[in-house]
């Protein structure tokens, strides 16, 4: 056991820091509040000019070539600076890998590069339905061959990125008759495709500055070459790709809560209460101790799950349980952090009310917890 | 980064769950429901050089490192935490101390049948009155110090051939003037009380020790006159970590039970795993098992590398100590009725699980050295 990070890991963890307290911190507010669409995609740009959009993904298209655990100390870093830019990022980063993962030569040389490159803002993930959400094997979107084309027909909703996003992994029943799961394919589907439209954008609670729509397919024509992956095994790619996935919202979650957390602490020792500082509580420091002690062991199961992917191993268990801890982890700590602070911290003109919405949504999202518990007893009752 | 035992690490770990399949779990409740010190076990660890593993082998030890040791309590406790407990007072309170602050004389002299299992060692630091904080004296006087005073909670006291003391120098100086000494078990003056009558880790004695006028040669004092404190805080560092894996141990023998158990028992016409509201219990236990540990090693493993380690041992033994008595407690729910029967693991688990939030540092106390040591 080494816990040592390679001159690697520590560079880009280091790269990403850096960005984060001299670009992305001083404006993260600001996206939030007015939802500034070209400050975003400003920073979505530089982010992927560092080489933060394709983390994993190997340099002859265009990637950085670095492991998981870059990966999760990446998203953790720009998840303490905004959660709606690390949400993007780790979306597009997923993208990336679905198609380095299942893709053809020719699909891969095509939609990699650019969103490694930042030539396409994001990447989309186009999974849930109305009436699929922790059940996607239930969707009902359909693809129809027709010649030279796939004909797609359905709705997709909560997507990120929708606005601006270069490619969208989208997936439809294939085959109707199937067993449930087993009829699913996987599409590459370009926002220019005919049938294909931006539905309404969603008023949300938290991560505001990263827009989320539905996606509208009406007839959207899709060449034939666009089906990624092996036809009718869909549901086996988004089954796997999530699990990495899950690994990117679960870090950077623990970027929200350690960010929370950093700052109630110096709070507390700044601010003063009759004779000491709110730090000089032993209620106070309890919960900051409580809170430090979960972020580390948070950190800790990112990456060992990170390690496990790194390494071949199969991961999805430890996927789930290091999602699913960190993400709880992390919500508790923006609670803990806003309590701490008291009323200043329920305002606007503090960072814990935008960290307490935002860090809402990790619990949910890519699996919600209790998916993630299903999936841990699962394998545990193997 | 990697999170991969070494072959060394890996062997340990199967010998020392063979060695529990084969000794430890056939004798564990009976272990506990006679109050036994499983004295046969003890010296077959010995013979198998467990009871000095994280020190080097000029001093008897077997020369591995802190995360082998800490694996090997974890799978020892798993079996029985109260075998698991005998060797970690011996390995992290009474090695410790001699180890870090002795001379090569003391070394020598005790360090080597302590590694060796020749003799078991014990940590006398509490009192009724104080708790992490030592009231009893040691006045000096021509080449010996005069030790009076009552140690409370010393366990391994009554099968110890030497015991760690914390006794004040200097009264005038506060916690400051806190020494610490080995002493011999047998000498004039050193008592063993009887053996306090526990509700978990029943086959763990701990005992009062009482020192009336008990003299001890100059040569005996361990570091520096009111090194004390700092003596008593490297060890209790140490042992935090071990504590982790000992409570790691409860918590992961409380999941293995749970999820056989859960399997087997069939109600409303299934087996009970199938129901999620049991599936859920499971995935937590696991989770924060696989939680504490991740900072268990990881703290073991800032110990191997000589980096600052008390937060991290504090994050450790919070973890794992709060685990594993929140699902202990969950495993006797998922075994129903069964789960309260004397003779029933989890039983078991359950009453010896309470212990790990106390020993070595109350969750409170750890709490307040986490919070010294965080950012802000």
């Amino acid at each position: 056991m080494d816990f040592e990070l390679t001159e690697k890991q520590k560079k880009i963890q280091k790269t990403a820091a850096d960005f984060v307290k001299s670009e992305l911190e001083p404006i993260a507010a600001e996206l939030d509040r007015t939802k500034n669409r070209e400050k975003l995609l400003a920073v979505l740009k530089k982010l992927a000019e560092l080489g933060f959009m394709g983390i994993t993904i190997d340099p002859q298209y265009g990637g950085t070539g670095a492991d998981t655990v870059s990966f999760s100390l990446a998203m953790t870093e720009i998840g303490r600076g905004c959660a709606s830019t690390g949400v993007t990022a780790s979306v597009t980063n997923m993208v990336a890998e679905v198609i380095q993962a299942v893709g053809s030569q020719e699909l891969r040389e095509k939609y990699i590069p650019p969103l490694c490159s930042g030539e396409f803002a994001a990447g989309g993930f186009a999974l849930t339905e109305t009436i699929a959400g922790s059940d996607p094997a239930g969707m009902r979107m359909s693809a129809v061959a027709d010649g030279d084309h796939w004909v797609l027909d359905g709705q997709k909703i909560f997507i990120s990125s929708a606005e601006f996003a270069g490619v969208f992994v989208v997936w439809a029943v294939t085959d109707k008759e199937a067993r449930k799961g087993k009829g699913i394919s996987a599409f590459l589907v370009e926002p220019s495709f005919p049938g294909f439209r931006v539905g309404q954008l969603e008023k949300k609670l938290g991560q505001l500055a990263s827009p989320t729509n539905e996606l509208i397919f009406d007839n959207c024509r899709v060449p034939k070459e666009n089906l990624l992956g092996v036809h009718n095994d869909g549901f086996r790619i988004a089954a796997s790709e999530l699990a990495g996935g899950r690994i990117g919202i679960g870090s950077m979650a623990l970027g929200i809560g350690l960010a929370a957390m950093d700052f109630a602490a110096k709070y507390a020792k700044e601010q003063m209460q009759g004779n000491e500082t709110l730090a000089g509580r032993q209620d106070v420091r309890s919960i900051i101790a409580e809170n430090y002690t979960r972020l580390e062991g948070a950190r800790l199961l990112l990456l060992r799950a990170s390690s496990l992917k790194d390494q071949k191993k199969f991961y999805a268990k430890e996927a789930s349980m290091s999602k699913v801890y960190a993400t709880e982890a992390a919500n508790k700590a923006c609670h803990d952090a806003l309590q701490i602070v008291g009323d200043y911290g329920y305002t606007q003109g503090c960072p814990t009310e935008r960290f307490y919405r935002d860090a809402r949504v990790t619990m949910i999202y890519e699996g919600t917890s209790e998916i993630q518990r299903l999936i841990i007893a699962r394998e545990l009752l193997r | 980064m990697d999170f991969e035992m070494t072959e060394e690490q890996e062997l340990v770990k199967a010998n020392i769950k063979e060695f529990c399949e084969k000794y430890v779990e056939p004798i564990a409740d009976q272990v506990d429901q006679e109050a036994r010190f499983p004295a046969e076990n003890i010296k077959r660890l010995a013979e198998q050089d467990m009871l000095g593993i994280p020190y080097p082998e000029e001093y008897g030890g077997a020369g591995s490192d802190y995360l082998t040791y800490i694996i090997a309590i974890e799978e020892l406790s798993r079996a029985c935490a109260a075998t698991g407990f005998i060797v970690e007072a011996n390995t992290s309170l009474a090695c410790n101390p001699i180890y870090k602050y002795g001379s090569d004389a003391q070394k020598k002299k005790y360090l080597v049948p302590l590694c060796k299992g020749d003799i078991l060692g014990a940590f006398a630091l509490n009192e009724r009155g104080t708790g992490d904080d030592a009231a009893a004296t040691a006045v000096s006087d021509g080449n010996e110090y005069v030790l009076n005073g009552v140690k409370t909670f010393v366990w391994n006291a009554a099968n110890a051939g030497v015991f760690i003391v914390f006794a004040k120098t200097d009264k005038s100086r506060g916690t400051g003037g806190g020494s610490a000494f080995i002493v011999p078990a047998g000498l004039p003056g050193i008592e063993v009380g009887k053996d306090v009558n526990k509700m978990g880790l029943r086959g763990a004695p701990s005992s009062e020790v009482l020192l009336k006028d008990c003299r001890i040669p100059k040569e005996n004092l361990l570091g520096q006159e009111g090194q004390g404190p700092a003596i008593a805080g490297t060890a209790l560092d140490a042992s935090r970590i071990g504590i982790a894996a000992l409570a790691l141990g409860i918590a992961q023998g409380a999941l293995d039970e749970s999820i056989s158990y859960s399997k087997e028992r069939v109600q409303f016409g299934q087996p009970i795993c199938n129901f999620q509201a049991i599936q859920w219990m499971l995935a937590n236990m696991a989770t924060e098992i696989e939680v504490s540990r991740c900072l268990a090693y990881y703290a073991a493993w800032c110990y191997d590398q000589d980096m600052p380690h008390s937060k991290e041992a504090a994050m450790a033994k919070l973890m794992a100590s709060e685990t594993a008595v929140r699902y202990s407690d969950s495993a006797v729910q998922i075994h129903g009725g069964m789960g309260t029967i004397k003779g029933q693991k989890v039983e078991r688990l359950y009453r010896d699980a309470k212990i790990t939030q106390i020993h070595g540092g109350t969750s409170i106390f750890t709490k307040m050295v986490i919070a010294d040591n965080v950012p802000g």
